[in-house]
């Protein structure tokens, strides 16, 4: 009996620490719920839980502080430069801005996909001051939705930094602009000098001159162009390329803003073009990635790759990335030719509505916009080319030569389908999935799968 | 523990002793004080307002935003109900649709005859204690112990047209170059259809591990004697498994089938990791992934995507409850 009497005041402590371990529980719950909803727009939080890539930047803004005459205050910087490249140059960059400005910068850099993935909910809660994004619709959309704050007042210092193209390429729908750009890099024929040399091949300046260069390379046991769509987005470069060629540059972008339509006849002919095309294509794209593809080219198992210049990254060592080099895709003999048209897709940056020090922002676009920026990014990232025209270019490798001559070469300058029309309808629900139903079966019937895509682009919500 | 419950059903027992000194102490306490009061009304009230929290406020808020169209910028007034809508898109302009749902059966059905029958086979096979059961049991059970996104990693790995391993494996064996060759290569993730049957594989891999080790338990509880009387009365050993000890194990079944539907239509982690679902490998999570998150944020649109993976679940969880509750009622 003694136990039995025990037992209430046990069972009593029980029920305390019950109550307690619910509650903590409950607790817990409630707030891993709430971090739940915060972990949505991760940018700031994940970034600000991975101090080391702010690190550097951080010392260095320290460092410079101590030179610096007077500190204007401090501004953080979200970025999606994750690869170590391009992070070790931006924050070479932003260390500058704060040698000269004095104004401290931190820099938050997220993962490059889960940047894009998590950007709707990053902007409405508490974004930083500046973020890293693309020129085209994707920067279009955010200033139309008031995430962004306008800085016409910085272009009127930086505007004569830039030609009429990047000006336009960062002003909105509304006339304002709310972009910097930094650099670009064009999609091109990419090709590797010394096995052309000794095949004998010659640059092809026509779609003629190109289809002869197929069966030669076919007759010679490669595949003439690599080609990879595992991932859906890379085809669109491809479409892009032979919408702009046969149609032009207007109904190209007519097109993805929606005033065109899909089943128009002319896209109808971009598609045959295409299917014509398709027997120099690798024939197997659907399970290859764009780095398997690019891997291709450089074992010399394929002749050609049209990629962006970023498949340069491929490259293992510095002499193999000398060997390659790279044309604009072939004319087709239309009145369009002399457009020239080609997909360069602007990187650079903007400011988030919500930026807390709207002053010292501003003095990092004006910087960003400034020559020395592409100066000193550029130094430590040689892939891509300056946006800036007053830029130095005398440090250019030739492939960034190469890339420049062909920016410039080029009378009309599209973002990529994917940067120039709506989220919604470009990613894996919509465009992506499109274009692989093409590649699996490029004889169905067009019009059909043209009326597909019109049907899907109509069902989503206006804008 | 629970199945050897059945049989002898101690939990009766015990729980027929208790009250008679229950009942003695319930005069004591007749009266709950304040503070036990509130220490009931916290203990049932914080579980109740978490479940009403995390589990309906989200279904009723998902349902809600299915008939409505937002893009997840901007306040709850930006909000427009569109009524059917978007279950109308979904049927009629939204392709992808009814391939990820067949899939979902699919992968349902799959599991359901094949990978779960081949765990309880291997858990079968290594129960009659043959030389070296651990080291297999180990084999087995070990990618369980893998997320199905290193799943997905591996079966690319292995499944790479040029550079994958069964490519190149054949190559090795066959000398025939054309087994990695862009052309005539077989693409395992490039081929629809194909390509599905591969994740599957990929993902049954794993499946029939879990599904040895939840049943292998379950045998190792079976009372011995049950099996010697079966074969004192001339079973043989199929008689046995299906007659005997298939019957016994009816709870662990009942888990089983339970944990085959739930893995069935969660999948998702190794399609989104191979290629974000597409090119013949959708599935309804993996949809409503690609709509609601990223910059496309079609938030009404994959919210009636959920709302039809919500009622395909319905059904199992219908029939767990019924199987529980009725239990208990009994």
């Amino acid at each position: 009996m003694a136990d039995l009497g025990q037992r209430p005041v046990s069972r009593r402590t029980l029920l305390k620490g019950g109550a307690a371990v619910a509650a903590l529980g409950g607790a817990s719950a409630f707030l891993a719920a709430c971090s739940g909803s915060t972990a949505t727009t991760a940018p700031s939080a994940a970034a600000s839980a991975a101090p080391s890539a702010a690190a550097p930047s951080a010392a260095a803004s320290a460092a410079a502080s101590a030179a610096a005459p007077s500190a204007a205050g401090s501004i953080t910087f979200g970025s999606n430069y994750s690869d170590p490249v391009p992070q070790k140059a931006f924050a070479d960059t932003m260390a500058a801005f704060t040698t000269k400005t004095g104004i401290q910068c931190t820099i938050n850099t997220v993962e490059h996909n889960k940047f894009q993935d998590t950007i709707n909910a990053y902007l409405q809660a508490t974004p930083d001051d500046c973020f890293t994004w693309f020129a085209g619709y994707r920067m279009r959309f955010f200033a139309a939705q008031g995430l962004a704050t306008d800085i016409s007042d910085v272009w009127q210092t930086i505007g004569a930094n830039f030609s009429d193209a990047f000006k336009t390429a960062s002003t909105g729908d509304d006339g304002k602009q709310y972009f910097v750009p930094l650099y670009n890099y064009p999609w091109v024929v990419i090709y590797r000098k010394s096995f052309w040399q000794e095949k004998g091949y010659q640059v092809p300046k026509t779609i003629s001159d190109f289809t002869t260069l197929g069966d030669q390379m076919k007759k010679d046991g490669l595949i003439p162009l690599a080609f990879a769509d595992k991932d859906g987005w890379p085809a669109m470069g491809t479409f892009d390329i032979l919408n702009m060629r046969l149609n032009g540059y207007d109904f190209h972008i007519g097109l993805m803003a929606g005033k065109e339509k899909w089943t128009d006849p002319k896209v109808v002919a971009v598609f045959q073009e295409w299917a014509k095309l398709l027997p120099y294509f690798d024939p197997q794209p659907l399970g290859l990635t764009w780095q398997e593809a690019a891997q291709k080219l450089i074992n010399k198992q394929a002749g050609m790759y049209f990629l962006g210049t970023f498949a340069g990254q491929q490259a293992s060592d510095q002499a193999t990335h000398d060997d390659l080099d790279f044309f604009p895709w072939p004319l087709h003999g239309t009145q369009y030719d002399s457009e020239m048209a080609i997909d360069a897709p602007i990187d650079g940056f903007m400011v988030s509505a919500k930026a807390k020090n709207v002053d010292g922002a501003k003095a990092a676009m004006e910087f960003l916009g400034s020559p020395d920026a592409p100066n000193i990014y550029l130094k430590s990232d040689p892939n891509d080319v300056a946006a800036n025209k007053n830029a130095d270019t005398s440090g250019y490798n030739a492939f960034q030569k190469s890339s420049a001559t062909i920016i410039a070469g080029a009378n009309k300058i599209a973002q990529f389908l994917d940067r120039d029309t709506r989220p919604d309808f470009a990613g894996a629900n919509g465009m992506q999935q499109f274009l692989q139903s093409f590649l699996k079966n490029p004889t169905q019937d067009l019009n059909k799968f043209l009326s597909g895509i019109q049907g899907f682009y109509d069902s989503l919500p206006p804008q | 523990m629970s199945s050897s419950s059945v049989p002898y059903a101690p939990p009766a027992a015990a729980g027929g002793a208790s009250p008679s000194t229950g009942r003695k102490r319930r005069k004591r306490f007749s009266l709950l004080t304040r503070r036990d009061k509130l220490t009931l009304g916290l203990m049932v009230g914080i579980p109740a307002f978490i479940h009403i929290f995390l589990i309906w406020m989200p279904t009723l808020g998902s349902i809600v935003l299915s008939f409505t169209s937002w893009n997840g910028i901007g306040g709850l007034d930006k909000i427009k109900f569109i009524g059917f809508k978007n279950y109308e898109n979904l049927f009629s302009n939204y392709p992808p649709f009814w391939p990820a749902f067949e899939n979902n059966l699919i992968w349902l059905g799959a599991f359901l005859l094949i990978a779960t029958p081949l765990g309880m086979l291997m858990a079968v096979i290594l129960d009659q204690n043959l030389k070296g059961t651990r080291i297999y049991q180990s084999v087995l059970y070990m990618p369980v112990v893998l997320s199905l996104a290193i799943v997905g990693f591996i079966a690319q790995l292995m499944y790479s047209p040029n550079m994958g391993f069964i490519n190149n494996f054949l190559v090795a064996v066959t000398g025939d170059p054309r087994w990695t060759a862009s052309g005539t290569a077989i693409d395992w993730l490039g081929t629809p259809g194909l390509n599905f049957a591969m994740v599957l594989i990929a993902a049954g891999w794993r499946h029939v591990g879990y599904i040895m080790v939840l049943y292998l338990a379950g045998l190792k509880s079976v009372d011995n004697t049950l099996r010697e009387a079966a074969a004192i009365d001339g079973a043989n050993a199929r008689q046995t498994f299906f007659r005997v000890v298939f019957p016994v194990l009816a709870p662990i079944n009942v888990v089983v089938l339970v944990v085959t539907i739930i893995e069935s239509l969660r999948a998702f982690d190794i399609v989104y990791i191979i290629n974000k679902g597409l090119n013949g490998l959708g599935l309804l999570s993996v949809l409503i992934t690609n709509n609601i998150l990223g910059e496309a944020s079609l938030i009404g649109f994959g919210s009636a995507m959920a709302v039809i993976l919500l009622l395909i679940s319905i059904g199992p969880i219908i029939f767990y409850l019924y199987r529980t509750m009725g239990k208990e009622a009994e």
